[in-house]
């Protein structure tokens, strides 16, 4: 696969495009970079959605879908996502390749068209964000804030970061809490876009077939009354390297199983951090089925079904996720603290590190099969200007060692731990 | 071996059955750096009553599922799933309610972990101990599910919709049917799911096929056995068992699945498909995104972007169904079936009718990009006797009028079954 371009095309957008022919779809997601905080972050996810209703050409969400029908069943759907501390919302696109349409029609003009006249030209109501879409999309959004909750492990997960991060914007889940995004009003929201669009930093990916001339022109076209002020490229993550003492929390809920979510901070490696070392480390410890948490804490004691870790290099944080009966909690736990002192300590046999880098690679190396894959590598690799490929990435974790794993493993720590156990009914 | 060029979808397909009984499908993907790979068996969570010899043999519910967990253990003590990892592959399995597949993904060593999937999936070995181990991991497993409304609303939805047929059976089982498992009855089920007639393997992405083949050749050894005579000796009334199942659990938000009983073309493979195209055409006909209903029911805030529609096919069990997420499910019901009826007695709207088997191109294409997709199509197609790769053909063959008689027929109270999981209704003490 050919390596990313990026180029900037207009004040603050910045169009990030990789040539391949092997898929039978184009792709296309546009980006606006945003910091991430508790008192915006429902706003940002509510402006897509609001915007997804109808624009002024097709004013509804029936004459939407129509016209992606007739674009062959291509795909226009609201992006909310963090990387780190960084909110990054917009839309992202999926269209046929003409190659595979009859008459070899061309519909990526039209569909980056539509892209931007959703994103610029939204149906208003005097000069506003139509309350009645602003409503709808707000009792949607309030829903799907209260639907993650109701999946145990993700509310977990949730409830950790909210806890352990209760003074930073890290604590913030992606669609904001449901607290702001009820009192969301139409005045506010429309002033909110407004200013999203004239100040936010833009990343558009585009991976497909077509070639940088066309896809550039054609984004140009479409985005020319893309207004452009003063833009803001404050955003960034806060990386806070000390904690104290470990905390520990439990709340109770009707469940049948325990949720243990443990949350660390990786340290004093994130001054000058190694990324490749950084993952190497966490699918030694808990990344895949050779992991000392799998191969432990599942096989070795049949404690749960999953215990796994997974990192944030942007954050500069671990967390551990597991599903154990409410009385192992504390063996579980011990455990998995147990794993990672084993990991300081260079408790780490040769086919345990060999294991984990060929997995890793492994999986980098897919990333180029998948186009939501390469979006979400190269959309969040530009966030700190590396431009290295998949492949590249490969080869710079085929060479970390047991001494650079051990170096990160001992300088993680324990922050905060969450269970949430069943409810005790006998006590009632 | 055979080749089959389908030009018009990019694709191609090399296919074979092995003198064993074993069916081998390759479909190379240019510019690919992954392959994947899946080794699967027509075995899975409603097969629990079968012919072993002449007599049909009961086994607990969940042993297919039990024995895929116990497929990775081998008798040199090693353990496939890290002999795999080692190489550098990412292996999985899974379990459904018809079939068993192994799978892995690499970007190296592709037939060294091929041999060794082939080769794991085919030795059992079990054991007294590493039986009473993995019923401690499937016991959690169990219960995780147990904590998932989205897996106990489908469950239910299967349990209510009907009265005999398998399908009902829980795919793990329960804590209480696993305890019951033995190497045994491992070995037994084994013997008669695992022979290379009733099993077949799919690889798609970056490969060679003739490697695959001769991979295929020289390590599954085993003789072909009779393709295993499963129970169908239930009656299944055309009707839905019954029309509501709610469950309460500590969830925020109630999710809701409303399902509508098919009958099956007994004829399967091809007509089978095609039923299930139809249907697939008619839901999306009926309450898609384009559709009428689906934007009255949007801007009225009954619905939100949870709702879809689709066709489950599982073990001969056939319906189509809605999901979505909210608090009216009795009232989008409602909105369904009269929608259906009204619908039903117009003469169809044929320009939107043509739209939406054009939109249909984007979505199939999109499914070929993923090698894991393409397998899946491939063992399948094998499976139920027919074609994946012809959907776009199929559909153009359908008129306006066979979705609005589909309607007519299926989308009625009586076939109708609806499971909700709500949130608990707090009483004050």
């Amino acid at each position: 696969m050919e390596k990313a371009i990026i180029r900037t095309i207009m004040p603050g957008v910045d169009l990030i495009y990789v040539h391949t022919d092997k898929f039978k779809t184009g792709h296309l997601s546009v980006n606006f970079m945003l910091q991430l905080s508790k008192a915006d972050a429902a706003k940002n996810a509510l402006v897509m959605h609001v915007l997804r209703r109808g624009c002024k050409r097709l004013p509804d969400l029936k004459s939407i879908s129509e016209e992606l029908d007739r674009l062959y069943g291509a795909t226009v759907d609201p992006l909310v996502r963090t990387i780190g501390e960084v909110q990054c919302i917009g839309l992202s696109a999926n269209f046929a390749d003409d190659r595979y349409l009859p008459g070899h029609e061309d519909i990526l003009e039209k569909t980056v068209n539509l892209t931007a006249e959703i994103l610029l030209d939204p149906a208003t109501k005097g000069g506003l964000l139509r309350s009645d879409y602003v409503r709808s999309e707000r009792d949607n959004l309030c829903d799907a804030i209260r639907s993650d909750m109701s999946d145990k492990r993700t509310y977990s997960f949730l409830r950790l970061k909210e806890l352990m991060f209760a003074g930073e914007a890290y604590g913030t889940d992606r669609n904001g809490t449901l607290k702001s995004a009820e009192k969301i009003a139409q005045i506010a929201l429309t002033k909110h876009y407004k200013n999203i669009l004239s100040t936010a930093p833009v990343k558009m990916f585009y991976c497909g077939g077509a070639d940088e001339e066309r896809i550039t022109q054609a984004l140009l076209n479409a985005f020319s009354t893309l207004p452009r002020g003063e833009i803001d490229f404050s955003a960034g993550t806060d990386v806070r390297v000390e904690c104290g003492e470990p905390r520990f929390f439990s709340e109770a809920m009707d469940v049948t199983q325990g949720k243990l979510t443990m949350g660390f901070r990786l340290g004093e490696v994130m001054y000058a951090p190694d990324y490749a070392a950084i993952a190497v480390f966490n699918a030694v410890f808990g990344g895949g089925v050779t992991s000392k948490l799998f191969m432990n804490v599942r096989e070795r004691m049949s404690l749960c079904y999953y215990a796994s870790s997974s990192t944030d290099r942007f954050k500069g944080v671990m967390f551990v996720m597991s599903g154990v009966e409410f009385d192992k909690y504390e063996t579980a736990r011990d455990e998995i603290l147990a794993q990672l002192a084993a990991c300081a300590d260079g408790d780490i046999s040769d086919g345990e590190l060999s294991s984990a880098i060929s997995f890793l690679v492994n999986s980098v190396r897919a990333m180029e099969d998948s186009v939501a894959s390469l979006d979400a590598y190269y959309v969040s690799r530009s966030l700190d200007g590396l431009t290295y490929a998949p492949s590249e990435y490969a080869m710079l974790i085929g060479e970390i060692t047991r001494e650079d794993v051990v170096k990160v493993a001992k300088s993680v720590k324990l922050d905060s731990v969450y269970f949430l156990r069943g409810t005790d009914k006998e006590g009632e | 071996m055979t080749f089959r060029d389908y030009p018009e979808l990019g694709e191609c397909i090399y296919s074979g059955v092995l003198e064993n009984g074993l069916a081998v499908y390759v479909m190379p993907k240019k510019d690919y750096v992954k392959t994947f790979a899946a080794f699967a068996t027509r075995y899975g969570g409603s097969d629990c009553r079968f012919k072993l010899g002449d007599k049909f043999i009961e086994t607990p519910a969940g042993i297919a599922h039990f024995l895929e967990h116990k497929m990775f253990d081998m008798p040199d003590g090693k353990d496939a799933m890290t002999s795999l990892s080692a190489l550098g592959a990412s292996p999985n399995a899974f379990t459904g309610p018809d079939t068993t597949c192994y799978i892995f993904s690499c970007t190296d060593k592709l037939d060294e972990s091929l041999r060794i999937l082939l080769d794991f999936v085919m030795t059992p070995y079990f054991t007294d101990a590493s039986v009473a181990k993995e019923q401690g991991i499937i016991g959690q497993e169990i219960r995780m599910c147990e904590d998932n409304p989205s897996h106990v609303v489908f469950e239910n939805l299967l349990k209510a919709m009907y009265s005999e047929h398998p399908v009902r059976i829980s795919v793990p089982g329960t804590v209480e049917s696993i305890a019951e498992i033995t190497p045994k009855t491992l070995y037994d089920c084994h013997k008669v799911f695992y022979n290379p007639s009733n099993m077949v393997l799919a690889v798609a992405g970056r490969v060679d096929p003739e490697a695959v083949f001769k991979a295929a050749r020289e390590v599954v050894s085993a003789e072909a056995g009779q393709v295993p005579v499963r129970d169908t000796g239930f009656s299944e009334s055309p009707l839905a068992a019954s029309s509501r199942i709610s469950r309460q659990m500590d969830v925020s938000i109630p999710s809701y699945l409303i399902g509508f009983k098919l009958k099956p073309d007994p004829a399967g493979g091809d007509a089978l498909f095609r039923q299930n195209l139809l249907a697939e055409l008619a839901m999306d006909y009926l309450a898609g995104p384009s559709s009428k209903l689906y934007s009255r029911l949007y801007e009225q805030g009954v619905i939100n972007d949870s709702f879809g529609c689709g066709v489950g096919d599982e073990a001969g069990a056939l319906y189509a169904y809605i999901s979505a997420e909210g608090e009216n499910c009795d009232e989008v019901a409602d909105e369904i079936i009269r929608e259906a009826s009204t619908l039903s007695r117009t003469s169809g709207e044929h320009e939107y009718f043509e739209r939406l088997k054009k939109s249909g191109i984007g979505g199939t294409l999109r499914a070929l990009n993923s090698p894991e997709a393409c397998c899946m199509l491939m063992i399948n197609s094998h499976f139920f006797g027919y074609d994946a790769m012809t959907e776009l053909d199929v559909i153009n063959s359908f008129r306006v009028e066979d979705v609005l008689a589909f309607l007519k027929e299926n989308l009625v109270p009586e076939k109708m079954t609806l499971s909700v999981v709500e949130p608990i209704k707090k009483v004050n003490s």
